[in-house]
């Protein structure tokens, strides 16, 4: 955890992935959870792909993708998988190994 | 597949999807619920897998139902090559597009939970891969690995709620595998969504030796078979038996099957055993009970029958050259493919399998006469109870088959002769008897028929005499008091035939003796005669002198007195 300051620096590009089914309550507002984090503990190094299983739903196997809304941290490595509603915003910056600032 | 039992039409109220399992859909009378979830429980190793898959496969083989192997264990790589050895070639079914496998990862470390969540990504896996090939049959193996996986139960528990349901609805067939738990069926109480049918498996270890069998816990809407059938997995996959089920409703023959001992056909009716009956064998060790089961082989391999030879002491090499020995060649009849022994160490697995493997052999070969060699060797691995039951079973089975059964049972030295070791002379229809009788510093074979039902049969004793020209029997010597056998039975023979020389030399003395003595009489009386004869000659003689005496007398009388000139 002593290098997440450099990690928070902008030199590392945060590629996220969130993986919804349909416009559910639950994938707004884990969306709107997310894109709220991000701005705020990371801003301008992240990129989000908002993936719709039902409109592809074979992108499902990729990641072993079962629950929905599942963010995958694509990047940096290792992958990581935080599913819900993003509404624990903790948990979600322990699950992404960021530390909150 | 061939020799495949015909599926029963299914029972009106309920539509089945045939597994094509050997012997499940017997026992299911037709197959799973057709639409409905099935739950598979058992330990590990049990075989739920296996099951598992071979519905999935011999669905799109034999049934053109493709299916959906959703695989939360093992890769769908694992899966086709632990299946691969059972000849079930999945990457080709898949590429067919029979089959799906999806391999789902659930790994508790990488998943963080931060909220309210669904499993709807899995059922969008897995709606996919049923449209995408049409799926009427589906998998899932096992589902208790969301709980381990997953973090929030409640919610997983409530997700599978819907999933059964969603299962239901898009109406496929489907096979849920659970572990079985420590006071439930499964251990994480799957059986509480799963409803309809409950297929238990279990592999248990007796005395050392495993066993399969299958139950059916429940299964709503249809009549199904009760029991705990014993199941096997062999080069083919699963099989099931449902040989319990059999009642006594077999076809009786009056014909007979020759014992391959001219002598012991005339002793059983002058004709041998009734066809398709039961035979026991029994008696000490080294009475002769396999040579008189192997004359009974080679009797009907020399009519052109075929023979399955079940033994549980010797190698097949072994008993073709023990047999030659007494002029059974029994190896000409295994190359022309009459003969086909199975030896088997019994504790090489659970009475049940070797219940499987004979009725899997049986109908394959369908010989006319099965040897079981001998069959109290069982005793290894099952208590009396056990092996009888297992023995009705397979007489019931070779009975409606109409095959000719002979089992050899030890009795050993101690136990009375008239009692078969393992209890099992009750099922039997003909019971030969083979003791040793010790006389004279030897031991002698004596075969007798302690019953026989349906014929008039011998009650006698007949010594069983090995010789290089096969077996016969021979008349015992019954003397006085005694039955001799062996040595004892020629040496008494012997002692006989020199008593009635004596006595015919002793009769012939005599009768010369008699002889001389009439003659000797005979001689006398022609001298008495003969003595007779001259007798009245003289008196002849004399008389006539006398008459010519007194004629002289007269008549120099009369002369005199001329010559006196008297009167």
């Amino acid at each position: 955890m002593s290098n997440t300051k450099t990690q928070q620096s902008g030199t590392k590009r945060w590629q996220l992935r969130l993986y919804v089914a349909g416009q559910t309550p639950k994938s707004i507002t884990a969306l709107t959870n997310l894109k709220k984090l991000c701005e705020t503990h990371l801003a301008g190094c992240y990129e989000i792909e908002v993936i719709d299983l039902l409109k592809n739903p074979k992108l499902a196997a990729g990641d072993q993708i079962l629950a929905i809304p599942t963010l995958v941290r694509k990047l940096p490595t290792p992958i990581k998988k935080i599913i819900g509603d993003l509404s624990n915003e903790t948990r979600v910056l322990v699950g992404l190994d960021v530390r909150p600032v | 597949m061939k020799n495949r039992p015909q599926t029963k039409p299914p029972t009106p109220g309920i539509a089945k999807c045939p597994t094509g399992i050997r012997g499940l859909d017997e026992i299911t009378e037709g197959g799973l619920p057709q639409g409905r979830p099935t739950l598979i429980c058992g330990a590990a190793g049990c075989g739920k897998t296996l099951l598992a898959v071979e519905f999935i496969v011999r669905g799109a083989r034999e049934f053109n139902e493709p299916g959906v192997f959703m695989a939360f264990e093992e890769t769908g790589k694992e899966l086709s090559d632990n299946v691969a050895s059972l000849g079930f070639d999945l990457p080709a079914l898949i590429r067919h597009k029979k089959v799906a496998v999806d391999y789902v990862r659930v790994e508790r470390s990488e998943i963080e939970e931060t909220g309210e969540f669904d499993l709807e990504g899995l059922f969008i896996r897995l709606g996919n891969a049923i449209d995408t090939i049409g799926a009427k049959r589906v998998v899932l193996d096992s589902l208790e690995a969301l709980f381990a996986g997953l973090p929030n139960e409640a919610i997983v528990r409530a997700e599978l709620r819907r999933l059964f349901g969603w299962l239901k609805e898009k109406g496929v067939t489907a096979i849920i595998t659970g572990e079985q738990g420590e006071k439930t069926l499964t251990r994480h109480g799957l059986e509480e969504y799963v409803s309809d049918c409950v297929i238990f498996l279990d592999h248990r270890v007796n005395n050392q030796v495993a066993t399969r069998r299958l139950r059916i816990v429940k299964y709503r809407g249809s009549a199904h078979g009760t029991n705990e059938y014993p199941a096997l997995i062999d080069e083919q996959g699963l099989n099931v038996l449902p040989i319990s089920s059999l009642g006594l409703h077999y076809p009786v023959s009056t014909a007979y099957v020759s014992t391959g001992i001219p002598r012991l056909d005339a002793m059983l009716a002058r004709k041998g055993y009734f066809k398709g009956s039961s035979i026991l064998v029994s008696g000490t060790a080294g009475s002769g009970k396999s040579s008189v089961a192997a004359a009974f082989a080679n009797g009907v391999c020399q009519r052109g029958g075929r023979c399955l030879y079940w033994s549980s002491e010797e190698s097949p090499e072994q008993i073709v050259r023990n047999m030659a020995s007494i002029g059974f060649d029994l190896g000409r009849y295994v190359r022309k493919g009459l003969l086909r022994f199975h030896s088997i160490r019994p504790t090489m697995y659970g009475l049940e399998s070797h219940l499987v493997t004979l009725h899997k052999m049986v109908s394959e070969y369908r010989p006319e006469a099965v040897v079981m060699d001998p069959i109290t060797n069982l005793s290894a691995i099952g208590g009396d109870g056990e092996i009888k039951a297992m023995l009705t079973r397979v007489i019931d089975f070779l009975k409606t088959r109409g095959v000719t059964t002979i089992f050899t049972s030890l009795t050993s030295g101690a136990s009375v002769p008239e009692q078969s070791e393992v209890g099992v002379s009750s099922l039997m229809d003909t019971w030969l008897l083979l003791t040793m009788v010790q006389s004279a510093s030897e031991r002698n074979r004596v075969l007798y028929l302690l019953k026989s039902r349906g014929m008039a049969h011998s009650n006698q004793m007949r010594e069983f005499v090995l010789t290089d020209q096969g077996v016969d029997l021979v008349d015992v010597y019954i003397g006085p008091g005694a039955v001799y056998t062996g040595a004892a039975r020629l040496s008494q023979e012997a002692h006989d035939k020199a008593e009635i020389l004596a006595q015919q030399q002793a009769a012939n003395l005599r009768r010369r003796e008699l002889d001389q003595e009439r003659r000797n009489l005979q001689a006398q009386v022609a001298a008495l005669q003969t003595r007779l004869a001259n007798l009245a000659a003289e008196e002849r003689v004399a008389a006539t002198l006398e008459k010519q005496r007194a004629e002289a007398a007269r008549r120099s009388a009369a002369q005199l007195a001329g010559a006196r000139k008297a009167d």
